[in-house]
């Protein structure tokens, strides 16, 4: 390995500087002060969980861990979601009651990168999870926070794709019988790769009604209307359980007043897999990747409890990108002083500072490029020379 | 430019055929589409901006969102496996991969050396064979390799097969079979579907007319 320069990072680490850290600042505390206008509490975890449960349980792939080894030889990860560690808190403690709970957190996860930038390994998630409560309102209610607080955010335009991981599944076993042949099929979806699942499906020993209602399901996108369609192409048992929760959800999306950002799209297929009902990835139109995702899953049975859960996490790098660039204006004043007049400026600060108002106080002659440094301040006093006649 | 479609197209051989089926799928491209030196071109009168990039980098452009739909080959697909929809078979620049090397030859039994421009593909290939072997990444011209004493096989793309029977080599076996494929970026298939749509279903138009 060649020498590392001093100004060198892992790849994929990135520093947050400090113009960058305000506008972050910002946006987080928008949605978190949204996610506590909604009852929701912040709770935090460690960085650091074992790879055996956490790591295990996590749908993220392993190959994506930040591994290491604690003193005993246990293997560790670095968090690669929240959704993973909140569900073990839980389970083994805050559900105890069995009654509904509803957290929130803002956090950073770590997921290592192979390949080039572009990408980082850490960036933060900020989310909630709503526990306990396995009724579709309550899909609705985490639906509805995430485009309230998106909005408080600041974005105004921006799309949730709704889905459900039971609908193609139960198709695909109604048609082709076992639940191997419908995970095949079911890869060429999670793949994107339509070409692939059109091939696949011409290739089939199947009646051509059948065939046409797997090739439907690629087109099966769009807003409510698309849900007859669906409705049509699916018999009974689960599938029709999946219409039933998405015509259910919609009407509570409805109540809410926010229909105008959601959209139905069957081909949804999460790599989380996790995911067991209702899941929903967040676009903004400028950013090239989803800026969130969410959906139901039962998770927490993993780790002992029979409880199933709804939640969304938001990507804050890829908001922020959303968000697109605000010009950065400075608040802060400056006080130079001279060494004279030190105590008087000490005291006009303390008031700024109580107004409200940001203050840096600055010994003039610790300053060798004036001008540049008074660009930096929306204004500036100057406390310098001989006593003034107060 | 938010009502603009962005499409990367690949320079080079599969340019010219991809502008034919844009044509016969009803766009109105402008003559001298055909040999202008710019990356950018805009078509305002089809709300399309075109970008032409490598061939290999297509799949890197869609995925990052920076173009909405691109064409790509299935070799660059395979090869990248970048997170894009590929949407549409679009049936042209017919090609394969194959394996070949010098006739009569076997492999190194202890380290069997493979030169390619398609690392991922040969390596994910040869262990499905139950063979580990030792990957030399080329950038082109690849047919040396084996001629110079560089690999014992090459995986390459091959359309007409003339430069390797030129150049001595035989095809030992073949991988799969490569066309160009429409791919899209994963956001802007949500969000600007209907002109995503409207695109693939002309398209599909087309290529399926010319299959009968």
């Amino acid at each position: 390995m060649s020498r590392l320069f001093m100004f060198e990072k892992p790849l994929g680490m990135r520093d947050t500087l400090p113009e960058l850290y305000e506008k972050k600042y910002r946006v987080r505390t928008r949605m978190a002060e949204t996610f506590k206008l909604w009852g929701y509490q912040f709770m935090e975890t460690p960085t650091l969980e074992y790879y055996e449960t956490v790591g295990a349980a996590s749908a993220i792939h392993d190959a994506q861990l930040f591994k290491l080894l604690d003193k005993e030889g246990h293997t560790l990860v670095l968090r690669p979601e929240m959704t993973t560690p909140i569900a073990r808190v839980a389970a083994s403690k805050l559900l105890e009651e069995d009654l509904p709970i509803r957290l929130a957190y803002c956090a950073n996860v770590f997921r290592s990168q192979q390949r080039e930038g572009g990408r980082p390994a850490e960036f933060e998630q900020i989310g909630i999870e709503c526990m306990n409560e396995d009724t579709v309102v309550a899909d609705g209610e985490v639906i509805a926070l995430l485009i309230s607080s998106l909005k408080k955010a600041g974005l105004g335009q921006f799309q949730i794709s709704v889905g459900h991981a039971g609908f193609a599944q139960e198709l695909f076993v109604q048609i082709l019988g076992t639940n191997g042949r419908a995970t095949a099929l079911r890869k060429f979806l999670y793949e994107k790769n339509y070409v692939g699942y059109r091939e696949h499906v011409n290739a089939l020993n199947l009646s051509s009604i059948d065939k046409q209602r797997m090739l439907k399901l690629l087109q099966l996108r769009g807003g409510e209307e698309v849900m007859d369609a669906a409705a049509d192409m699916i018999e009974q048992g689960k599938g029709k359980q999946a219409i039933s929760e998405l015509t259910q959800l919609w009407s509570v999306i409805k109540d809410y007043g926010v229909e105008d950002h959601v959209k139905f799209d069957f081909s949804i297929v999460s790599h989380m897999s996790y995911y067991s009902g209702i899941l929903y990835e967040v676009y903004a139109g400028n950013v090239g990747f989803p800026i969130g995702n969410g959906g139901r899953y039962h998770l927490l049975e993993k780790f002992g409890k029979k409880a199933s859960a709804t939640g969304f996490a938001v990507r804050l790098d890829m908001l922020l990108e959303a968000l697109g660039s605000v010009p950065y204006e400075t608040d802060t004043h400056c006080i130079f002083f001279s060494q004279e007049r030190r105590r008087e400026a000490f005291q006009l600060a303390q008031k700024l500072r109580e107004q409200g108002k940001k203050t840096v106080l600055q010994n003039i002659t610790g300053v060798r490029n004036l001008d540049a440094f008074t660009k930096r301040f929306i204004d500036t006093t100057y406390l310098i020379g001989g006593r003034s006649n107060e | 430019m938010n009502d603009f479609l962005t499409i990367a197209m690949p320079k080079g051989r599969i340019f010219e055929e991809a502008v034919e089926l844009l044509r016969k799928a009803g766009y109105k491209l402008p003559p001298e589409f055909d040999d202008s030196r710019k990356l950018i071109l805009d078509v305002p009168e089809e709300s399309l901006r075109f970008i032409l990039a490598k061939p290999m980098d297509v799949a890197t452009y869609v995925e990052h969102g920076v173009a909405d739909v691109g064409i790509a080959g299935k070799d660059v697909l395979l090869e990248e496996e970048r997170d894009v929809y590929e949407l549409l078979d679009l049936k042209i620049s017919a090609c394969y991969l194959a394996v070949a090397g010098l006739p009569n030859t076997k492999m190194n039994d202890v380290a069997p050396r493979v030169a390619t421009k398609y690392p991922n593909v040969a390596e994910a290939y040869f262990r499905e064979q139950g063979e580990q072997v030792e990957i030399i990444k080329l950038n082109g011209s690849i047919e040396l390799a084996p001629i110079i004493g560089l690999s014992d096989r090459i995986v390459d793309i091959v359309s007409t097969g003339r430069t390797m029977k030129e150049n001595g080599l035989v095809e030992y076996e073949r991988i799969v079979d490569v066309t160009s494929r429409l791919i899209v970026n994963p956001v802007s298939y949500r969000i600007k579907d209907g002109q995503i749509d409207e695109l693939v279903r002309r398209l599909h138009n087309v290529v399926a007319v010319e299959e009968f």
